[in-house]
């Protein structure tokens, strides 16, 4: 490239109209350039830089001897962890790692849970990527797969039945979350959409539901569902208390996602719907195949937020008696065998909901990406 | 607004305006915008391959009025007849009517997420229920009549004004309609593109196709049309065969009108 000086004449040495393509100086681009601009470029950033350089310095050192290095794995009580190191007493979390993941499912039914996961993945495939061989039946295996699940989880048609009261730890984050997640986003469109609708009676039915869900605090939610929806329904029929939880979580969650929806739906322009219109689509394929499409893909930064919120909302379960990750963590630090071992509990809860909204995060950043290629 | 040339040898008229059948009837129509009193006492028949041009002063009503044609816009009194069905708010009877009605917009209005091909098998597929491979070979020899078969797999985005405008064109066509709506189809556009655009519809004009044409593109009236119709405040002042209706005008507004075209 030192070359590039000599093979780089004067301006106007070319006859007009002839001047060739020639590669940019090095000094405009390369490593060592992009540090120059990126970190060095003028007084605030390199201070900026040297500080996090500091923090980074004097933080991952610490945190992988804490967590790594001097950490126990193995061990019976906290005495046993003390006795061999210094850092996590990791041994605490292994100990109780099935009760984190299964709650107080019985034991003997434990692998019924692993199916349902393993199956929730495969499930999830053909929805996520679109390039997945054999989607249409993959897609297909999706819809279904809330039935299978439950079945699974709950049992009878051959399956011994374990009452939700079991249900437990991660199991229950992910089956709430997952839910809500597949529920909220179609019931929020319908409600958007409702909201913008010609016919007064819908437009105020679904302004007002949107409304009050907005008004009112999840953990309200949750306790008219603890206590209140069992007036609504026959005396003697049970109506299983983490069904009512899914479906206040699922609204609560619809009712954001109406609104974000909304902004998406607000961004199309009139002549999208006036070319649609004028084709002589009706108006639910108008929807689905013009409209849709680009107001969801706008929204989505909105609705992954409210994913992200609504997965984290599922810990509130801990005010109506049910024990999530964060509920069994909570009552773990209560065993006299392993006192003082909170660090560990809340950076392990913290660690699994970091790791399960960073990947939901990540998947949104990538769709985004793909669909801008389309537009 | 200009006169674009056009070469009058480029487009062999056909028998034109001799069919019997009446593709559009407007009696009386009226349509107002709240209180805002917008087309007034429209009376407009439209015979199968007649070409009409419309022109006026910006607000007058055109665009209301082409928009009543496939119901964009309801009109609140007077009859609309299109391909001999009555406009009310049947949905049924606007979805058939929209079938057999083609509009080109202003600003193409292409759906941006969809390739120019699937803009144009849309409405094949879903409203005519046309079989997607064979809905694709129709709209590819669409779009060589359009001239842009190369860009069929880009997005809107990808393209000029120019050629986006072609590609609407090319989507109303695939659907095979009997009638075709254009709104002022070159005011968006740079003027190098306007005659690409224009080529286009006289060709498309040279067919026998029903046309309604919002325009100022007085080389195009001359050329295509069979009537040009003069609008002003939600009213027809004037209609007449384009070389009469322009070079002798018979309304005043019309001269004023024809007057401030001509003096750019
Ligand atoms: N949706 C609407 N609501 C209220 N008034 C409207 C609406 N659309 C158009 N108008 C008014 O109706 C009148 C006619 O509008 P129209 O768009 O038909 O005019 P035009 O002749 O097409 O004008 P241009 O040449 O500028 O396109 C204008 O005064 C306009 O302001
Ligand atoms: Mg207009």
């Amino acid at each position: 490239m030192t070359s590039s000086e000599t093979q780089n004449p004067t301006n106007g040495s070319y006859p007009p109209g002839t001047h060739p393509d020639l590669p940019p100086p090095s000094t405009a681009y390369g490593p060592v350039h992009w540090i120059k601009v990126n970190l060095f470029g003028g007084v605030t950033n390199t201070v900026l830089t040297l500080l996090f350089a500091y923090m980074l310095w004097k933080i991952v050192p610490f945190l992988t001897e804490w967590m790594f290095l001097d950490a126990a794995f193995t061990g019976e009580s906290r005495r046993d962890c003390e006795a061999t190191a210094g850092g996590a007493c990791w041994a605490f979390i292994g100990s109780r790692l099935q009760l984190f993941i299964y709650g107080f499912y019985p034991e003997a039914q434990r692998w019924r849970v692993d199916l349902t996961f393993v199956m929730l993945i495969l499930a999830l495939v053909p929805v996520l990527y679109d390039a997945t061989p054999h989607r249409g039946k993959g897609l297909i295996f999706a819809c279904l797969y809330p039935f299978i699940g439950g079945w699974l989880l709950i049992g009878g048609l051959g399956l011994e039945s374990v009452s939700t009261d079991q249900f437990g730890g991660l199991m229950l984050n992910v089956i709430i979350g997952v839910t809500g997640i597949a529920f909220s986003l179609p019931i929020g469109i319908v409600l958007a959409l409702g909201r913008q609708s010609h016919l007064p009676i819908v437009r105020i039915l679904c302004v007002g539901f949107i409304e009050f869900i907005r008004g009112v605090p999840l953990i309200t939610l949750l306790f008219v569902a603890a206590v209140m929806l069992s007036y609504f329904v026959p005396p003697g029929t049970n109506f299983d208390l983490l069904v009512r939880v899914l479906i206040m979580v699922t609204l609560f969650a619809s009712g954001y996602m109406a609104e974000v929806i909304r902004g998406g739906l607000q961004a199309i322009p009139k002549g999208q719907y006036e070319a649609a219109d004028g084709m002589g689509l009706r108006y639910w394929q108008v929807m689905r195949l013009v409209i849709l499409p680009q107001a969801l893909k706008i929204s989505i930064p909105g609705i992954v937020n409210t994913f992200i919120g609504l997965y984290k909302d599922t810990t509130l379960v801990i005010v109506i008696g049910r024990l999530d990750i964060l509920g069994i963590g909570n009552s773990s630090l209560a065993d006299s065998k392993w006192q003082g071992l909170s660090t560990e509990v809340y950076v392990f809860v913290a660690l699994f909901f970091f790791i399960s909204c960073f990947s939901i995060s990540r998947y949104s950043l990538y769709l985004e990406k793909k669909l801008h290629t389309e537009l | 607004m200009s006169e674009v040339d056009i070469s009058e040898e480029s487009f062999t008229p056909i028998e034109s305006s001799m069919g019997e059948e009446e593709l559009i009837q407007i009696v009386a129509m009226h349509k107002w915008y709240g209180e805002f009193h917008v087309l007034k006492d429209i009376n407009l028949a439209v015979k199968a391959r007649e070409r009409i041009v419309v022109c006026g002063p910006s607000g007058s009503g055109k665009s209301t009025l082409i928009r009543c044609l496939n119901r964009l816009e309801e009109h609140q009194q007077g009859t609309v007849i299109v391909n001999g069905i009555e406009l009310t708010g049947d949905l049924k009877k606007i979805e058939e009517i929209r079938r057999e009605v083609g509009i080109v917009f202003q600003h193409f209005n292409l759906f941006p997420h969809l390739t120019v091909l699937e803009n144009c098998t849309l409405g094949p597929i879903w409203v005519r229920g046309t079989p997607k491979k064979e809905a694709e070979e129709s709209a590819m020899k669409y779009l060589e009549r359009v001239k842009i078969p190369e860009q069929a797999l880009k997005f809107p985005g990808q393209l000029s004004g120019g050629q986006q405008q072609r590609v609407a064109i090319a989507r109303s066509l695939c659907m095979n309609p009997k009638i075709m709506l254009f709104d002022e189809p070159t005011s968006a556009l740079d003027p190098e593109m306007i005659k690409e655009v224009l080529d286009v519809m006289i060709e498309l004009a040279s067919t026998g196709m029903t046309m309604i044409v919002v325009s100022h593109e007085m080389g195009f009236a001359k050329t295509v049309a069979d009537r040009v119709i003069f609008m002003d405040e939600g009213q027809i002042i004037e209609q007449n065969e384009p070389h009469e209706f322009f070079d002798n005008p018979q309304h005043e507004r019309t001269q004023l009108f024809l007057s401030q075209i001509l003096a750019h």
